[in-house]
This record gives structure tokens, sequence and C-alpha cells, in this order.
């Protein structure tokens, strides 16, 4: 066991894939000599070679694309997107190519990839570098969608991605690399270190792709979240008289219904909560699965609490942010009603 | 007021009514084109991108430094496969006018390219082919029947119903799907060559795209990656002067061939003639050469024409001369090949004719065997609850539940 912040829990997941899998291979813009621009593959070059661990040139079709053939050449390639923001370049390959593959050959053909992209906002980055496109990718049959909030289910969800034989897309929270942000700028950062999921072992292990977890067990509204949104869900109820049941959904796809209206049937109420815009943004698809599937349980109306529908504004990044106060105010309309 | 434009907006040189003119091709005397060595630098070859290598002259003689001295059996075998290409394209042109298949892609007019590339090229060497390359499959040994089956749509169509007709794959064949999204397969091709280097193998990856698809990203990706890593690829681009109702000019062919884009990308390039076999296959043997070596990527721009409509969706009478093919300079491939075969005595017109009734035999028999797999209204028919297959590799819970919705709907 080790502290570890998730930039440390992913290098470690790459680094353990590349030892113990010579068909894996990394690939995206300063991946290589740098270490990438978020520090996630430090040294992993040094220790594979530039074979291994490959720099590529700014073209995110390109490197998608590349990596489909890579894929379907038996190996497994990791692509690296800059930033969430980047992969609409991409985004063809992705959507008509490598989620597809499989199913227009018959299962012939498969690229085992897996797309890293940090995602989010909170960062000062603008309109370009702070989108949360997740509800576009589970969208698309034939992809599997991630978020992990934790180092411990970062490294673990990235060896299980790596592992899979289906594309993985992957978005990594970058708000949340150094440490557990709940959602007020004005405190403090804290670190990894003082959280129980900073811990993580140092050798393989994974989570499974497909599980959500309860992350606070409570009696009074059912919280349904991912990403950075855990953090300030978590720190809204430490505050709040409401004893809500906080569960990270960790997979858009496949989704665990199961562990969702398990919750929703005890607690009868639910608020979703998302950094990405609201209009057919992924929890309107959560919030129809729980009402398809809770109706008869449900006391209360299923409320959305999300990025507003705009792009991310650079200098009202707070005012976008859907943090503690909005949240708050959804738990205390849900306990009303 | 009214606006005057100034934009410039391409115009093929005839449109229905007027008189083909193919002026604006360039066409190199047979022969002619120097053959560099397959490591040569990329500067010190540009002017293959504008040349056009060409082996058979207008007597059907087999002249210069890239006639690649093919057998006479070799010489057989791949007119057989332009045969067969050509007849098989007849057979299921008229399956569709007949009902019998929804959609259909001829590749009449370019069959060389196909054939004689894949005869130069290796098994254990990728292809990625287009949807007008179905020459490939023949040239690598296809079983028509196969071929058939996928544009039926039936029990044994290997897509299992979820493609259109003509997008055939072959995994042990070693080619690789055919996208509707044109241009995808470029740089995954480039990406199948950085693998097998990566792994230090042999084996080499070639792709195929219209000149229409040279627009898309995906070509520049393409040319970016394999030039960058120096990737064991061949890039092919079939300039058949069309894509669907625009020519050339408007995927930026008025000034500059096509070819001419790989030396700007640091790519060894060459422009040949794409309806003479002979002058395909020693190209692409060249640069097969050069992938393998270490040497790098080619980029070849294949001069044709595409003699039939862009699919069987499609009235090209109402864009260009009706007979605007007969006027095509460099002829059809398949009667140049034959005509140099004649003229080595390796093959007479009663040869061809009985060639030609053997692969019409082969295709009939074919297309009856195709049928008793099912065909669009007779079983038998594929499993349709396999609908939900092959999404992911195991079935999620999500489809199971909607494959059971379906069931349902079956039932009532």
């Amino acid at each position: 066991m080790a502290r570890m912040n998730m930039i440390q829990a992913l290098n470690s997941a790459m680094d353990l894939m590349l030892g113990r899998d010579p068909d894996v291979v990394i690939i995206g813009e300063d991946v290589g000599y740098f270490g990438g621009v978020f520090r996630c593959t430090e040294g992993l070059q040094r220790k594979y070679g530039e074979h291994r661990v490959i720099d590529a040139p700014i073209a995110e079709g390109g490197i998608i694309a590349s990596t489909i053939g890579m894929g379907v050449h038996g190996l497994r390639p990791v692509a690296e997107i800059q930033f969430a923001d980047y992969i609409y370049p991409g985004i063809d390959q992705i959507i008509s190519e490598l989620a597809r593959l499989r199913y227009r050959t018959a299962g012939d053909f498969f690229a085992p990839v897996t797309i890293r992209a940090p995602c989010g906002g909170g960062i000062r980055g603008g309109q370009t570098h702070s989108q949360s496109p997740e509800g576009i990718f589970s969208h698309v049959c034939g992809l599997k969608v991630v978020m992990p909030s934790t180092p411990y289910d970062a490294k673990g969800l990235l060896i299980s991605a790596i592992e899979d034989d289906d594309p993985v897309v992957f978005f990594e929270p970058k708000r949340i690399y150094n440490g557990p942000f709940d959602g007020d700028p004005d405190k403090p950062a804290t670190a990894w270190s003082s959280h129980p999921k900073g811990e993580v072992p140092d050798g393989y292990y994974s989570v499974p792709i497909g599980r959500a977890e309860v992350v606070r067990e409570g009696e009074d509204v059912t919280i349904l979240c991912y990403g950075t949104m855990v953090h300030v869900a978590e720190a809204t109820a430490a505050r709040s008289e409401v004893d809500a049941e906080i569960i990270d959904v960790r997979s858009m796809v496949p989704l665990d219904v199961g562990t969702l209206t398990k919750s929703v049937e005890k607690t009868g109420r639910c608020v979703i909560i998302h950094e990405a815009t609201r209009f057919s943004g992924f929890g309107a698809e959560l919030a129809a699965t729980v009402q398809e599937e809770c109706f008869y349980y449900l006391e209360a109306p299923i409320t959305r609490v999300c990025g507003w529908d705009t792009p991310y504004p650079h200098a009202f990044e707070w005012e976008y942010f859907p943090g503690q106060k909005r949240l708050a105010a959804a738990l205390d309309q849900v306990m009303s009603a | 007021m009214a606006r005057k434009s100034r934009l410039h907006i391409p115009h093929p040189p005839a449109r229905p009514g007027d008189r083909p003119d193919f002026g604006y091709v360039e066409i190199s005397e047979a022969g002619e084109v120097d053959r560099p060595e397959v490591n040569s630098r990329v500067k010190h070859m540009e002017s293959l991108a504008h040349d056009m290598v060409r082996v058979l002259d207008d007597q059907h003689a087999a002249l210069g430094p890239w006639n690649p001295h093919l057998d006479t059996h070799e010489l057989q075998i791949a007119l057989r496969y332009l045969v067969l290409s050509r007849v098989f394209d007849e057979r299921m042109l008229r399956m569709q006018r007949q009902g019998n298949i929804s959609f259909y892609m001829q590749s009449t007019g370019e069959e060389a390219v196909s054939i004689g590339a894949a005869m130069a090229l290796q098994p254990s060497d990728m292809l990625f082919p287009s949807y007008r390359n179905s020459g490939l499959h023949f040239a690598r040994g296809r079983n028509p029947v196969d071929l058939m089956c996928q544009c039926l749509s039936n029990s044994k169509d290997m897509c299992k119903g979820r493609q259109m007709p003509i997008m055939y794959h072959w995994a042990r064949g070693k080619i690789f799907s055919i996208s509707g999204n044109l241009g995808t397969q470029f740089p995954q091709a480039v990406g199948w060559a950085m693998a097998s280097a990566i792994k230090g193998e042999d084996a080499i990856a070639a792709a195929w795209l219209g000149e229409g698809s040279t627009a898309e990203a995906d070509f520049h990706h393409a040319l970016t990656f394999a030039a960058v890593y120096q990737a064991p690829v061949i890039l092919n681009i079939v300039n058949n002067q069309w894509a669907i109702s625009t020519f050339q000019g408007f995927a930026g062919g008025e000034r500059r061939s096509f070819a001419a884009r790989g030396p700007g990308y640091g790519i060894a390039s060459i422009r040949l003639d794409g309806n003479d076999l002979l002058a395909v296959h020693a190209v692409t043997r060249w640069a097969a050469e050069r992938a393998r070596t270490g040497n790098g990527p080619t980029l070849i721009e294949h001069v044709t024409y595409r003699a039939a409509a862009h699919s069987t969706s499609d009235d090209p009478s109402r864009y260009r001369p009706k007979d605007e093919w007969r006027s095509w300079p460099l002829g059809d491939p398949i009667e140049r090949l034959k005509r140099h075969m004649i003229v080595q005595g390796d093959w007479t017109e009663a040869r061809h004719d009985k060639l030609v009734a053997d692969v019409r035999e082969l295709v009939d028999e074919s297309w009856k065997e195709a049928l008793t797999h099912g065909s669009m209204t007779e079983g038998p028919f594929l499993d349709k609850y396999e609908l939900f297959e092959d999404v992911f590799k195991d079935i999620p819970t999500h489809l199971i539940s909607q494959r059971e919705q379906m069931l349902g709907f079956e039932e009532d």
C-alpha cells in the first residue's frame, strides 16, 4: 500500500500494465519524453522505451485511428487525449469505427482501445479545457464509459479498462487529480493522503467496470453522482440535516442499475448531480432509469443539479460549477415535496 | 445591387450532352518513367508524383524499367481475376435490378487497381479496402459465394446482416472491414503498420480510398502518421475521376496530381496508369519492398475511370456524358491485359472466350449456392436475436432485457 494521488495511481496502473503485457502501448500528445502535461505518464517512456510510450502528432483523429489499427493487429493501446475538450477531432473514429467495429464484423475484428481524457472544470480552463462530455459517449452503443472519483478507483478501473476487449472511454476529473475537491474554491486544497481511497496498493488489482458504489449510506434521499461531484456530495451531506445516501455511479456504460434502484427504493427520493450541462446530459438517462424502475417508491420528483446549459465560462467558473449550495437546495427541495 | 462573386467553382470538362474531354489527364509514354531504387530519398524522386508510370504501350507491349516481367501463368491468373471481378459485378448489378439484393457498387473499369496490387503483396500483408476494391477478395482466393451471401444478408453473411451489401471483410484473408464513412480506413491502416513495426514483424499494410476522400481529415492524419513514424504502409488513392457527381477537381485535383500531396509530407509518391495491371503490380511491389526494408511509406495515385454508376442508387447520366468511358484515354484494364497477352503469344481470343464462359459459369453456380443459404425473402434467415450480439464482447444486461422485449413482440 502507498499513498497516491490520482495522477500517481493512473501512472501506477499504466506502469503495471506495460510491465505485465508486452502488447500494451501508450500514445498521445506529450505523453512520452515529457510524461504528459498532467504528468500521468511520467517516467514510463524512460522505463519502457519510446516504442511503447509514444509521443504523437497533434491530431486526435489520427491518434484514435492509429490505435484502432494497432488494436486490430493485436496491441492493447491506451490513447491519451490531452483534454476531453480535444476529443472531437477523433469523434468519427470513436463513434463510427472503434465503437462499432466488433458489431459490423460480427466479432471478427475488434480493437481493445482505452481512451483516457482529463475532463471537468474548476481549473480556470475556460470553455475549451473544462468540459465533461461523458453523455456524448454514453449515447454511443459499443463504448464503455467510466469516470473514477478516487485514486483507488482510478487505478483499479484503468487496469480493468486496459484489460477489457471492448473500447473504454476513461474520463479523469482533473480537478481531483491532486486532492478530493469538495466544490469550495475558497477552502485550502486537501490532499489525497488524508482520504481513505488515497491508499492504493502498489501491485495489481482491479475495480470492475459496470459497478456503482455506495460511498455514504443514508435513509432520506439518494444522490447519484460521479467524478468530482462525489466529493461535493459528501461535503454537502456532511453539513446537511438530510441523511443522504451517496452513490458513485463510476461507470456510465454499463450502468449498474441494481445498485441505483435498490437505494432509491429505500430512500424514495433522488437527486442527480453532474458537472456536465443538463439538457440531454447523462443525468437525464439516470432520471429516466430511476423513474422507470422506482416510480412507485418515489415520494418526490427526481431533481437534477448540473452545469448550466452554457459553455463553461472562464470568469464565472464558480457560478457555473454545481457546488454544495445548489446541491443543498436540491436536497431541501426534494425533502419538502 | 446584385453581388458579383469572384469565387472559383471547379467545373468538369464535360457535362451531359457535351463531348467527353479528357485533355486534362497528363499521360506519360509507356516505359518512359525512371524506376528509382527502393531506398531512394523522397526529394530525389518527386517527379514520380507528377509523371505517370505506364508499362503497357498502345501496341500492347510491356516496356521500360517498371515492367514486372510476370510469367505467363501469373498473367493468366491476373486476367482471370479481372474477368471474375467484372462478371461478378455484372451479375450482382442484375440481381439488384431484379430486387434480389438491396444495393450494389461495381468496380467496373478499375479492376486492375485491386487485382494488380493484391498479387504484388504477401498473404500476411493486411489490406484496408474502400468499397470499390472487391478485387482484393478475388485475388486472395475468396469464394464468390461468401461475397454473395453478404450481399444477400442471408444466414451465411459474414456480417450477420449488419452491413449494406459489398461492405465485406475477411479476417482469415487479412482483408479489413469496409466502412461507409469514407477514408476512415486510411489512418487505421497506418496504425496497423505501426503495430507491425513495433512488433518487429515483416508484414505491411495497404489501404485504398477514392480521390474524393482525400479531402477528409483522415487522409491527412494517415499521411502525417505514416511519415512521422515511417510506417510500413502503402497508401493508395484511386483517382477514378468521379466522386458520385463531383469530378476530381472538387477534391483539389485541378492544378496538381493527388500523388503530389505525398512529397509535401515527406512520403515517396508515385502516379500511375491504374488501367495498366502491370504498372499497378510493379509499383505496388516496389512500394512493398520499400516498406518491408524499413524505408517507409509510399503514396500511390492510380489514375483510372469509374465506368459504372457510383452505386445502384446513382444515375451518372444526370451529371456526365453518357458514353464518357469510351473516350477514357487509358482504356479498359481487361482489354489491355488481354491484348498484351495475345501480342505476346500467350493468349488467343478463343481462350479468352472460354475463360469468360468458365467464369460466368462459376458465378452462376456460386449464385445458386449462395441462395441455398437464404435470400432476402426465402430462408434460411439469420437469427434476428443476434442483432444484440457483438455490440460488446459479452452481452450486457440492458441488451439482454431489450432482446427480451423484442422477443415479447414476436410472441404477440
